[in-house]
């Protein structure tokens, strides 16, 4: 693995900001270099600042329920760029409601995330997790 | 006694500025004669001169130059909002005309393309530091196939920069440090000297214009960096300004102002852009640029606005692209450029300031906001033939305001708007580094306010 580089983010017109600096910081200390797009984020703005600094990873952030809408497409998006092989994470909220989460996690596999967690999730497994699929 | 020369593509300009009375001692100009010797004009322009001023001892010499097409580059980056935006703003702010910025890879049509283009410089960007290395590698490769006399800075990833070097290894290449060196964040002053430092070493010679650097106590810089340094110099005096200046093929806009957001709710995305911008617009010009500035504000409007049938803006269009040197001499006539004057300012602004984008979320609305809010300027300082000698300048400036026809640009609210009724902007601008307070000096008394 060339790059550490996460790029971090809230997508869609979500504003929740706090939880998105406690995974800058989190992320940081665990020795990633974090591009830190903050909350609103576009999809476009992922990819681009994913070409542009060679980033390893993407992790979305979704907290207000439109997770699924907005996160659909991103994969695609990444293969369009020449971004193939760039991992794809997401947690928070992402879906209105109490969903069974097997389900969620399936639905956000089928779009091209390479690990979905829950609410709720522990900071620390991603980070193993992270570490693991990147090689760290 | 203080002499400032602009060699422009059409005229060589001379000043003589008495800096005891801190005054302008008078001016006077000639036909640039880059094609013989460039002396030959400057000769002609000083004896003219010396006729209003005296035979002079001058113990300052300063020079600005754009003769030769000014200093064409091509700007290269990666994506388009991120490096290949921070190159183009670079060369801008360099006082370069860019003529057209590319990202990505090149394509062998876009290498052919350079090469018609037959630029000064090419400034060569892309990755943040630690980020993309593969494309711009690949486009040093590229660019050191094609055929041409250019030089080429390199500010791109850092990471990359030995690759990058050894790609151009039979070129003229400078290396200078990144213009994005991490996410979002600019650095564009290192490319910028880098750029200067080629104008100065290689691009004065290559344009026939050495003869005329020998004459000079210091270096010969672009002319719209003069401009730039002179609305740098007034910034210190006039807190938040902006300069828009129409020319004959180009429409420049200069804001000095940080542009951060004023409207509650609003997130700044994208680069951050820096403090001191010019931008400049190719296409909106009075005479070489007529047509592509008629097509941008299209001919309904401007006759629309003019109050002619639509026939007679094409018909000025027409007579003026015959002739570059046509002018308007008859009310009918101006009354055209006046409003096509307008229009430059209108949408050279409307381009250089920012914008924003409601969004309506879950917890109420909120806006993006894209590049400078420059809502809340104090100043708007009008320059270049059009605008000054139209016969209502005021109404002319008055357009750089934002309109309900553009909700979401953040161009000024209000300001004051002023005039370089003398056409001394770049002639002071010169003098930014030794002579700041005379030439400052000199600006605040000749800046003439109207509306």
């Amino acid at each position: 693995m060339s790059s550490k580089t996460l790029i971090l983010g809230v997508i869609g017109a979500d504003v929740h900001a706090v939880g998105n600096k406690i995974l800058e910081n989190a992320f940081t200390l665990a020795g990633f270099e974090v591009v830190n797009l903050g909350v609103m984020v576009s999809q476009e703005e992922f990819v681009n600042a994913a070409v542009e600094t060679d980033a390893a990873a993407i992790v979305v952030s979704s907290l207000y329920g439109h997770g699924e809408i907005d996160c659909r497409g991103l994969r695609e998006k990444c293969d369009e760029a020449g971004l193939s092989g760039i991992k794809l994470y997401v947690g928070g909220n992402i879906v209105v409601g109490k969903a069974d989460f097997v389900q969620v996690e399936k639905t956000f596999k089928a779009m091209g995330y390479d690990r979905v967690y829950p609410p709720g999730a522990s900071v620390e497994d991603a980070i193993d997790n992270f570490k693991e699929d990147l090689g760290l | 006694m203080i002499l400032t020369v602009d060699f422009g593509s059409t005229f060589t300009k001379l000043t003589a500025v008495d800096e005891k009375s801190q005054k302008i001692a008078g001016s006077a100009r000639a036909f640039t004669t880059i094609e013989t010797d460039i002396r030959d004009g400057f000769n002609t322009a000083l004896s003219e001169l010396e006729a209003i001023v005296g035979k002079v001892e001058y113990e300052e010499k300063y020079a600005a130059s754009s003769a030769g097409g000014g200093l064409k580059m091509v700007a290269v980056g990666l994506v388009p909002e991120l490096t290949a935006t921070a190159a183009r703003l670079a060369a801008n702010n360099a006082g370069a005309k860019v003529i057209k910025t590319y990202s990505y890879e090149l394509s062998d049509e876009e290498c052919d393309e350079i090469h018609g283009i037959v630029p000064d410089i090419i400034l060569l960007c892309g990755g943040t530091n630690g980020g993309n290395k593969d494309v711009i590698i690949q486009n040093a490769k590229r660019i050191a196939e094609i055929d041409g006399d250019f030089a080429v800075v390199v500010a791109g990833n850092k990471s990359a920069s030995s690759a990058v070097m050894d790609m151009l290894k039979n070129r003229k290449a400078i290396l200078t440090a990144n213009v994005m060196p991490s996410f979002g964040k600019l650095d564009i002053e290192p490319a910028k000297n880098a750029i200067r430092e080629l104008f100065i070493n290689q691009i004065i010679e290559a344009k026939g214009i050495s003869a005329a650097q020998k004459m000079m106590s210091y270096d010969i810089i672009p002319t719209p960096l003069a401009a730039f340094q002179a609305a740098e110099l007034l910034s210190a005096e006039l807190k938040g300004l902006m300069v828009v200046d129409v020319g004959g093929a180009t429409t420049d806009v200069y804001s000095m102002a940080d542009g951060s957001p004023t409207k509650p709710n609003a997130m700044l995305k994208g680069i951050e852009e820096p403090f001191a911008k010019r931008s400049v617009e190719g296409d909106l010009g009075l005479r070489y640029s007529m047509p592509t500035l008629i097509e941008a504000a299209t001919v309904s409007k401007v006759a629309k606005e003019a109050g002619v049938p639509p026939e007679e803006v094409n018909n000025w269009l027409l007579r003026c692209s015959k002739d570059q040197g046509t002018l308007a001499n008859n009310p009918k006539d101006k009354n055209i450029d006046d409003t096509l004057a307008a229009m430059a300012v209108e949408i050279g602004i409307m381009r250089h300031c920012g914008k924003v984008e409601a969004v309506y979320t879950p917890f109420g609305e909120t806006f993006i906001q894209e590049g400078k809010d420059l809502s809340d300027i104090n100043y708007i300082i009008g320059a270049g033939g059009p605008v000054i000698g139209s016969l209502d300048p005021a109404a002319v400036l008055s357009r750089a305001f934002a309109t309900a026809a553009n909700p979401f640009s953040l161009m000024p609210v209000k300001a004051k708007l002023l005039l370089d009724e003398s056409y001394i902007f770049s002639a002071m601008g010169l003098m930014k580094k030794t002579r700041s307070e005379l030439a400052l000096n000199i600006m605040m008394a000749k800046l003439k306010e109207v509306g």
